[in-house]
C-alpha cells in the first residue's frame, strides 16, 4: 500500500504490522537480556493478537511476564525494572484499558528524571493497540494519543507501516525516555510491507512524506494516514495534487516537515479518528498559524472523531464515527477548490 | 500474627524485653545515633521553615524509630523507597543532610532534588503509593538477576486504601518478589482518622488477602522495628517472598507545617502517645542496659547538632538556580521544542529582582566607600 522511498539494499520479507511487532520485538530480546515484555495474556496465550507468540517458550515466564490483570501495576512494574537498569516493554492489552496506567504514567513516568534532577530515568516502552474500525465497541476501539501528548516527559508515536514499526520500535526500546508505542489494530493486518532483515532504527520525531502534491497538505497518522494516501491516489486523477503527511510521532512533533509543504502547497487539513476538540489536529492548526500564516490561502481544515463519548457499536454508527476514504476525498477536494 | 512485636519498654508499667540476637552494645548505640540525628534534623527543619529559610515541610517527629530500625536492617545493597515523610532517610546512609535541606529550599541541585541513586535511596514519592509497584518492579529485577538484594517501601496507613498499595502487594505475593512493605501506621492521613480509612482492626491484616508474612511492631521501638525488618530482609533476599510490616505508632506532631491539627483532634491524645517516643524511650532502655550513660548521650546529642548545623550552613551557600534549568532533564537527549522560545519569553519580561530566602548577612565589604568608618 506504501511506497517507501530509499529501499534497503538487503534482504527483505513482506510482513504485516502484527508480524513486525512481533519480529522486532523478538529479535530485541535475542539482541539483549535486559528486554521484557509483561502484560496480560502475554505469555501462554502469546498475546489477544499473537504480538508475542512463542515468546514463553523461547525465553521463560520470567521475561515474558504474565501479570495479574492491573494495567496501574503493569506501568508501575515497569518503571521500576527501568529504574534498575531493564528495558522493559509493556503491553496494554488495549489502549482503552489504559487509564487505570494513567497516574503512574503522568505522576511517575513522565517526571522521574526532571524531579530527580536526571539521576534516574524511566526507559521503558508501553505497547498498546488503538482505534477503531475493527468493530470493537466502545471499549476496544479508543484513541488515546492526545492525553498522553499533552504530559512533558513521555514520547508518543504512531508508526503505521511495517518498516516503521521495526525501526522506531528499536529507537524506541533504545530511548531512554518513557515512550507510548501506539499500534493501530486495524492496520495490523491490512497493511502489509517490506521489512528489511537488518537491524536499522527510524527515529522519533520525523513524520514522512507518503505522496507529494503541490495543491494540498493533508496530515494524518495511523489508519487513517492509508487512507488519506488512496484519497490522494483519486484526486490524482483529477490533476488534484495532494501531499499526505504521516506524523508518525505525535511527541517530539515534526512540525519542520509540515511546514514546509504547508509553504508550498498553502493549504491545510489535519485527519485523525479521535475526538476533533483538543486534538493532535488543533496543536497542528495552531502552530500551522503561528509560523506560516502568510502562506496559507485557505482556513486550516480538521477531519476528525465526533464529540460523543466512545465509537459506537453499530456498524453504521462505527461507520459514521470514522473518517473514511470517501469523505476525506471530499473534504479534499473542498479544500483545493477553495 | 498480629500481636504486637516490642522491646523497648517504658521504665513503669511496659516490661523491658532482652536485646535480641544481632545486635551488641555499639549497634544499639548506632541506631540510637540515628534516631537522634533524624530529630535534630527534624526539629532544625521545623524551625528553619517557620523562620522562612525552607518551604513547606512534612515533619516525622515521634516517627524516628520506624526509619532508624529499618535502615539498620539494611545491606547498602539494599534499595530503600522513601515517600516525604521519610524525606532525610538517605541521610543514614551517605546522603549530604545539606542537599536534603536544599531539595526543601526548592534549590539544592536545578530543580532542587538531590542524588541519591548512588546511594540506592529511589526518589521520594509525593502521590502516596504510586512508589510500591516501583519497589516491586526492582525487586522483581534483582530476582531475574538472581542478585540477592531486596527493596524496602515505607509508607502511611492511608496509602493502603490506593489501589498501588494493593496492587503491588499481590504481584509482589505472586512472583514472590525481594520486597519489604513498611506501613508507618500513625492513625492518622491528615485529617483522617484510622476508623475512617479502613475497617480491618490492623493494617497487617490485609496481608491474609495476598497470601503474605505480616509483623505488627510498635513504631516507637527501634529495636522491634530492626527486627522485623531484618527477618522480612532476609526472608526476602533468600527467595521467600515480600513481608508486610506494620509500625503501629501515631503522629504526635502535625501532617505538615501547613497543617494544624487542633482542627480535628484532641490535642490531649497526641500528649498521652508522647510519653511513648521514641528517643527518650530507647535511651532509658539502652540507660537501663548499662550501653548509654549522660556522658555519651550529650556526646550524641552535640555531634548531631553540628551536623545538622554544617548541613543549614552548607544549604545556605547554595545559590538559586539559574531559570535556564527550567528545561533541564525533561528528556535525556536534547531539550523539548518550545526550550528557545521559552526562555526568550523568560527574559523579555521585565521583573524585580527575585526574592531570596533569608541568609547570614555578609559583613560590609572594607573596600566599600560608604562603609561607616571605624569599623576596622
Amino acid at each position: 500500500m506504501t511506497t517507501l522511498a530509499g529501499a534497503p539494499s538487503t534482504d527483505t520479507t513482506e510482513m504485516n504490522i502484527v508480524q513486525a511487532v512481533h519480529d522486532t520485538l523478538r529479535d530485541e530480546m535475542r539482541r539483549d537480556d535486559r528486554v521484557l515484555v509483561l502484560g496480560e495474556d502475554v505469555g501462554a496465550r502469546g498475546g489477544v493478537f499473537r504480538a508475542t507468540h512463542g515468546f514463553l517458550d523461547e525465553f521463560g515466564s520470567e521475561r515474558v511476564l504474565d501479570t495479574p490483570l492491573d494495567e496501574c501495576l503493569i506501568a508501575g512494574v515497569a518503571i521500576g525494572l527501568a529504574l534498575d537498569d531493564m528495558l522493559p516493554v509493556a503491553e496494554m492489552q488495549f489502549a482503552d484499558f489504559i487509564f487505570p496506567a494513567f497516574n503512574q504514567i503522568v505522576s511517575e513516568a513522565a517526571r522521574i528524571r526532571y524531579r530527580s534532577n536526571g539521576d534516574f530515568e524511566v526507559p521503558m516502552v508501553i505497547r498498546a493497540p488503538w482505534g477503531g474500525g475493527v468493530h470493537g465497541a466502545l471499549y476496544h476501539s479508543q484513541s488515546i494519543e492526545a492525553f498522553f501528548a499533552h504530559v512533558p516527559g513521555l514520547k508518543v508515536v504512531v508508526p503505521s507501516t511495517p518498516y516503521d514499526i521495526k525501526g522506531m520500535l528499536i529507537e524506541a526500546i533504545e530511548d531512554r525516555d518513557p515512550v507510548l508505542f501506539l499500534e493501530h489494530k486495524k492496520t495490523y493486518r491490512l497493511i502489509k510491507g517490506e521489512v528489511p532483515a537488518e537491524r536499522y532504527t527510524v527515529p522519533l520525531g520525523r513524520a514522512a512524506v507518503r505522496t507529494e502534491g503541490d495543491d494540498v497538505t493533508v496530515v494524518a497518522y495511523g489508519l487513517m494516514h492509508h487512507f488519506c494516501v488512496e484519497a490522494a491516489g483519486r484526486l490524482h486523477g483529477e490533476g488534484i495534487g495532494v501531499e499526505v503527511i504521516d506524523l508518525r510521532s505525535i511527541y517530539p512533533l515534526d512540525m519542520d516537515t509540515v511546514l514546509t509543504s504547508v509553504r508550498k502547497t498553502g493549504k491545510a487539513m489535519i485527519v485523525h479518528e479521535d475526538t476533533k476538540f483538543l486534538g493532535v489536529g488543533g496543536e497542528v492548526a495552531a502552530q500551522i498559524a503561528e509560523e506560516a500564516f502568510d502562506d496559507l490561502d485557505a482556513p486550516v481544515v480538521r477531519v476528525a472523531g465526533p464529540h460523543i463519548p466512545a465509537m459506537p457499536f453499530s456498524p453504521t454508527l462505527e461507520h459514521r464515527y470514522l473518517p473514511d476514504v470517501d469523505r476525506l476525498e471530499v473534504a479534499l477536494r473542498k479544500l483545493a477548490e477553495y | 500474627m498480629n500481636e504486637l512485636l516490642r522491646f523497648i519498654g517504658d521504665g513503669d508499667a511496659i516490661p523491658d524485653k532482652p536485646v535480641p540476637d544481632g545486635l551488641d552494645g555499639k549497634d544499639l548505640l548506632e541506631i540510637y545515633r540515628w534516631l537522634v540525628v533524624l530529630r535534630t534534623f527534624d526539629e532544625r527543619a521545623v524551625a528553619l521553615q517557620r523562620q522562612g529559610r525552607l518551604g513547606t515541610y512534612a515533619l516525622y517527629w515521634g516517627e524516628e524509630a520506624t526509619q532508624s530500625g529499618p535502615m539498620y536492617a539494611c545491606r547498602d545493597t539494599d534499595w530503600v523507597f522513601p515517600t516525604y515523610r521519610q524525606s532525610s532517610i538517605g541521610a543514614l546512609r551517605g546522603v549530604s543532610p545539606a542537599t536534603v535541606l536544599a531539595w526543601w529550599r526548592g534549590y539544592g541541585g536545578t530543580h532542587g532534588f538531590y542524588n541519591a541513586r548512588e546511594h540506592r535511596v529511589a526518589p521520594i514519592c509525593v502521590p502516596i503509593a504510586t512508589h510500591l509497584p516501583h519497589a516491586v518492579g526492582l525487586a522483581y529485577a534483582a530476582k531475574l538477576r538472581r542478585d540477592p538484594i531486596a527493596a524496602l517501601a515505607w509508607f502511611g496507613e492511608g496509602a493502603s486504601s490506593e489501589g498501588d498499595f494493593h496492587e503491588a502487594m499481590n504481584f509482589a505475593s505472586v512472583w514472590k518478589v525481594p520486597a519489604v512493605f513498611f506501613c508507618v501506621n500513625n492513625q492518622w492521613a491528615i485529617s483522617t482518622p484510622f476508623s475512617k480509612q479502613t475497617a480491618t482492626a490492623t493494617i497487617v491484616a490485609k496481608a491474609a488477602a495476598y497470601n503474605m508474612p505480616a509483623t505488627l511492631v510498635d513504631g516507637f521501638d527501634p529495636i522491634a522495628c530492626w527486627k522485623a525488618t531484618k527477618d522480612a530482609l532476609e526472608r526476602a533476599r533468600g527467595g521467600g517472598g515480600p513481608t508486610l510490616i506494620e509500625a503501629s505508632c501515631y503522629r504526635i506532631g502535625a501532617h505538615g507545617t501547613a497543617d494544624d491539627p487542633k482542627l480535628y483532634r484532641d490535642d490531649a491524645d497526641a500528649a498521652r502517645w508522647r510519653a511513648l517516643e521514641p528517643v527518650g524511650r530507647t535511651a532509658g532502655y539502652l540507660t537501663r542496659l548499662g550501653v548509654l550513660d549522660d556522658t555519651k548521650r550529650s556526646a550524641i546529642a552535640e555531634e548531631a547538632k553540628r551536623l545538622i548545623a554544617d548541613a543549614v550552613a552548607e544549604m545556605e551557600s547554595m545559590d538559586m538556580p539559574g531559570r535556564e534549568v527550567l528545561f533541564d532533564y525533561v528528556y535525556a537527549r536534547g531539550r523539548p521544542d518550545s526550550f528557545a522560545e521559552g526562555l526568550d519569553e523568560l527574559a523579555a519580561v521585565r521583573r524585580p529582582p527575585e526574592v531570596q530566602p533569608l541568609r547570614p548577612q555578609a559583613p560590609p565589604s572594607t573596600g566599600d566607600a560608604d562603609a561607616p568608618k571605624g569599623l576596622k
